[in-house]
């Protein structure tokens, strides 16, 4: 039993940090009709950067959550300034091109990001210091640690931000007549350039944190560490309904929880014949049979058919 | 039922979340007619026209074709069994030769699989040339067998709009299917039109036509159905909808009669 | 002018390109050494893959981000059929290693390769456009998970380490490993297999053009151009689409085969999802749907990170006096940076291909009203 609620716990802190990917390519999608491809790669430079930032920081002698902090703040304009960048090239010149054409950019802009972060921080792991406070505490006969609470309070934060932004603010008002129809948004006196760009920045800023959480959480960042993470996020996405917002965190906390308890299973349920080492597989089956058989996701309104 | 009903629609209903497209929508075509649907924007012409060509499936309702039951929802069936149509919006293969839109037009009418189109048989060979000149036919019979070679999207509004009837004749219809035709045409285009269709209904197709210029549609055919928010308020000769006070509330508003 | 001679014209060119390929590899051989006759072969290999992944990507505008599972199933499948690996993790059911003809194992693995691009195909194709991308992306790394894991408790893959020893191909008894003697000449093992792939390779592109040049290849377009239109137009698209991926998985599984006897040994290492990725890049940079844009694409590619390999180190030694940047990374850079320039400045490929024309509209013409 204790095992079940441990697992259930690793999921939820996963399922956090998923989610606040996800929301970046739920909010982009719901803009242009889009996948940005690239969103992995802009964890994996918040991550990478504020690692950078915090080996700076720590022989200065500052309590541990501040120099965490620090690198934190150094992290998200870095990755805006990436998001803004990977709009300006791969989809802005691309707005009326075919649906595959900005995607292949995307792509194209995920392997320049990754080729450049490996020659700026190289092939090797890096590994986060241990500045925050890690003992565990006992809950039901299961552990947390006081990071695993920081991120989730700290994705629940920021998820409530964000959808007051998008339901409270001018800006937010903005971009939902833009998901709406660009066209109408523009005649409306929406400058739709401008709430795309910041749809990705604002996406951005929130991976950046997103990969700050996954290298303490893992105490690891790696120039390759993206790829996979945005691939879960994406699915996270999907599941959740792609397009909308509550769907994404939705999306996000439940993929977290079904992989930590497929990790934790999985052996059980195959007779040993798989190991935990599949844990990755089975984003990809959740993302299939997602997309089979409720391609609109959890929360996703069905599109309708248009001829 | 008659001999000489081609198509008959009973009861189509369909939903868009909260939208009723169309509501218990019934309808029949008789064979060798050109027949009208026409109604208000939004009153859910396409909607039918979409059910009917197979790319929606209807909530409710079925519809005979030839003595058949269509297979709605399933377009390339509903093409087999002798319906095709063109689009509102024109919907060329644009980086197609002109040509080429018509031989694409013929697939369903041909065998030739992976093996014959590889080892290019004697009858895949026979049936490639017979494609191409039947296609070269209808680009004459629509007037425009001097643009075969052109690419598709070089051509001329008004010749696009043939282009894609020359296409849509090459699936080898019984029901021609036509998604506001003369949309964007001038007047001379628009006669033109005009004559092609009724060339066609003289060479016995029966054309099923959704229009906006209500002018062609009560000049052109032989009746007429209305549709007005999703249902169906009358269904007769042009003279006598023209007259029906219904048709004319829809169009006109109440506050006119 | 006389119309023989452009037909005369067009003879001598291909006469010209035959003897040009049949004397390169000794010609390559003799001035560069035997080592980048290999590099040719593999050249050859990737020109077969992308083919294949034109039929998917540029003919039927299906994007396709896991294509190279398929070179893997084909490449997996010939290694296990043509090496000591099952006799070794099983002894109790397989008594002595299987040792199946060459020209049975290379069809087998296509076809099983073509029944898993179906497999996938079938639940996946009536997505849209991206979210194919993303499930054809998410198969490619679940084989490469399952390929990489697959070594206990079962050992069917043999885990990271891969499986070794796997016999060559094997024509008329001669296994082309090994040098032939022929009228006292001895013709090496890469040349061997230059002419074996190189005979592939013709077979793989005549069957392109034939499919490109009939009611499938028209279908295929049509799908991709617009495919509302191709449904209204009576095309069973499902159908069609799924013929489209299911050829491409074979002729990925051709090419994993020679692969995996060509190399005589396989791993999950050259399966990730960048091989897919520069597949794409071959098809996407050549011009997609256009046959001979492909080649090009795929040939350029190939010998792109040989003469890095050759040309960067040296040069940014000479530069910088050290070496910051490795091949590896250098080309994988520019793949990137490739892509997003060809689409933006050139979105239909370096050799994009032509509208088809009709010999048969000459003379129609004239009768033309």
């Amino acid at each position: 039993m204790d095992i079940f609620i441990q697992q259930i716990i690793n999921g939820l802190v996963l399922g956090s940090i998923y989610a606040l990917v996800a929301l970046g390519y739920t909010m982009v999608y719901g803009i242009l009709g889009l996948i940005n491809f690239a969103h992995g790669e802009v964890v994996m430079i918040g991550a990478l950067t504020a690692l950078t930032a915090i080996g700076v920081l720590v022989p200065a002698g500052l309590p541990g959550p501040v120099v965490v902090l620090a690198g934190l703040l150094i992290a998200i304009p870095v990755c805006m300034a990436v998001g803004f960048a990977i709009e300006r090239v791969a989809y802005r010149p691309l707005r009326n091109a075919p649906r595959l054409a900005p995607l292949i950019t995307a792509i194209g802009m995920s392997i320049v990001l990754q080729q450049l972060a490996m020659i700026a921080w190289g092939r090797n792991y890096h590994t986060f210091p241990a500045l925050l406070p890690a003992l565990p505490h006992r809950v039901m006969g299961a552990a947390i640690t006081d990071l695993q609470i920081i991120i989730v309070v700290t994705a629940a934060l920021l998820m409530a931000a964000l959808l007051w932004l998008i339901t409270r603010t001018r800006l937010g008002r903005a971009m939902r007549a833009t998901a709406e129809s660009p066209s109408v948004a523009r005649l409306m006196g929406v400058d739709v350039d401008r709430v795309i760009a910041f749809t990705f920045v604002l996406g951005s800023a929130l991976a950046a944190v997103a990969g700050v959480m996954v290298a303490a959480n893992y105490s690891i960042a790696h120039y390759a560490m993206g790829f996979m993470l945005g691939l879960k996020a994406f699915t996270a996405a999907v599941l959740g309904g792609i397009g909308n917002v509550g769907g994404a965190m939705l999306g996000g906390l439940l993929l977290g929880v079904i992989e930590s308890l497929g990790a934790g299973y999985i052996g059980d349920l195959t007779g040993g014949f798989l190991g935990s080492h599949y844990q990755d597989v089975f984003a990809f089956f959740v993302l299939i049979l997602v997309l089979v058989f409720r391609p609109s996701g959890l929360m996703g309104e069905k599109v309708a058919e248009r001829a | 039922m008659s001999d000489d009903v081609l198509l008959a629609a009973r009861g189509i209903s369909k939903r868009f979340g909260g939208v009723q497209a169309l509501h218990a929508v019934s309808l029949t075509i008789r064979r060798g007619e050109v027949y009208g649907l026409i109604g208000p924007n939004g009153a859910g012409k396409t909607s039918f026209f979409n059910v009917l060509t197979g790319l929606y499936s209807a909530d409710e309702g079925s519809v005979t074709f030839g003595g058949a039951t269509l297979a709605l929802g399933a377009p390339h069936r509903i093409v087999g069994a002798g319906i095709s149509r063109t689009f509102q919006n024109i919907r060329l293969f644009g980086a197609m030769s002109a040509l080429e839109n018509v031989m694409v037009g013929r697939h369903i009418r041909l065998r030739t699989g992976v093996i014959g189109a590889i080892l290019r048989t004697p009858a895949a060979r026979a049936e490639e040339a017979d494609t191409a000149a039947r296609a070269h036919e209808l680009l004459r019979y629509v007037g425009i067998d001097r643009l075969a070679n052109q690419q598709a999207t070089h051509l001329s509004y008004g010749d696009q709009r043939r282009l894609e009837i020359a296409r849509a004749l090459a699936t080898g219809p019984r029901l021609l299917a036509l998604d506001e035709p003369a949309a964007g045409m001038n007047a001379t285009e628009t006669a033109g039109l005009r004559a092609l269709v009724e060339k066609m209904r003289d060479d016995g197709l029966t054309v099923l036509l959704i229009e906006h210029d209500v002018k062609l549609v009560m000049g052109l055919c032989d009746r007429v159905a209305v549709l007005d928010y999703g249902e169906k308020i009358a269904e007769d000769v042009p003279d006598v909808v023209r007259r029906d006070p219904r048709v004319i509330t829809a169009y006109l508003g109440t506050e006119a009669v | 002018m006389n119309p023989v001679a452009p037909k005369l014209r067009a003879h001598l060119g291909i006469a010209l390109i035959g003897v040009a390929l049949a004397v390169l590899p000794f010609v390559v051989g003799a001035t560069f050494g035997n080592s980048w006759v290999r590099i040719v072969d593999f050249a050859l290999l990737y020109v077969m893959l992308a083919l294949g992944l034109n039929i998917v990507v540029g003919f039927a505008g299906l994007l396709d981000l896991g294509y190279i599972a398929f070179y893997a199933v084909g490449a997996y499948l010939y290694a296990l059929l043509s090496s000591p690996h099952l006799a070794l993790a099983f002894p109790a059911v397989f008594a002595s290693a299987p040792d199946l003809p060459f020209w049975l194992v290379l069809p087998l693995g296509a076809l099983v390769a073509g029944l898993f691009g179906v497999m996938l195909g079938a639940p996946t194709l009536k997505l849209r456009g991206d979210y194919l991308a993303i499930v054809t992306l998410g198969f490619g790394e679940i084989i490469r998970i399952f390929l990489n894991n697959l070594n206990a408790p079962l050992n069917l893959t043999n885990g990271p380490q891969g499986i070794n020893n796997i016999a060559p191909a094997r024509i008329a008894g001669h296994a082309l490993s090994r040098p032939l003697e022929l009228f006292g000449a001895q013709i090496p093992s890469v040349t061997l297999y230059y002419y074996f792939f190189l005979a592939l390779t013709l077979l793989v592109i005549f069957v392109c053009v034939r499919l490109q040049d009939s009611r499938l290849g028209r279908a295929w377009v049509a799908i991709r151009e617009d495919e509302v239109a191709a449904r209204a137009c009576g095309i069973n698209t499902r159908n069609v689409k799924l013929l489209a991926f299911g050829l491409g998985a074979t002729f990925g599984g051709v090419a994993g085969g020679l692969f995996a006897g060509f190399q005589g040994f396989v791993s999950p290492e050259s399966f990730g999802l960048l091989e897919s990725i520069m597949v794409l890049c071959m098809v996407v940079l050549g011009g997609m749907g256009n046959i001979a844009g492909v080649i090009l694409g795929a040939v350029l590619l190939a010998l792109l990170p040989e003469v890095l390999r050759w040309g960067a180190a040296p040069l940014q030694q000479a530069l910088f006096g050290s070496v910051p940047v490795d091949p590896e990374t250098l080309r994988l850079l520019l793949f990137g940076i490739a892509l997003v320039l060809v689409m933006r400045l050139r979105p239909a490929g370096l050799w994009p291909s032509a509208l088809r024309r009709r010999e048969l509209a000459a003379h129609a013409d004239g009768s033309a009203p």
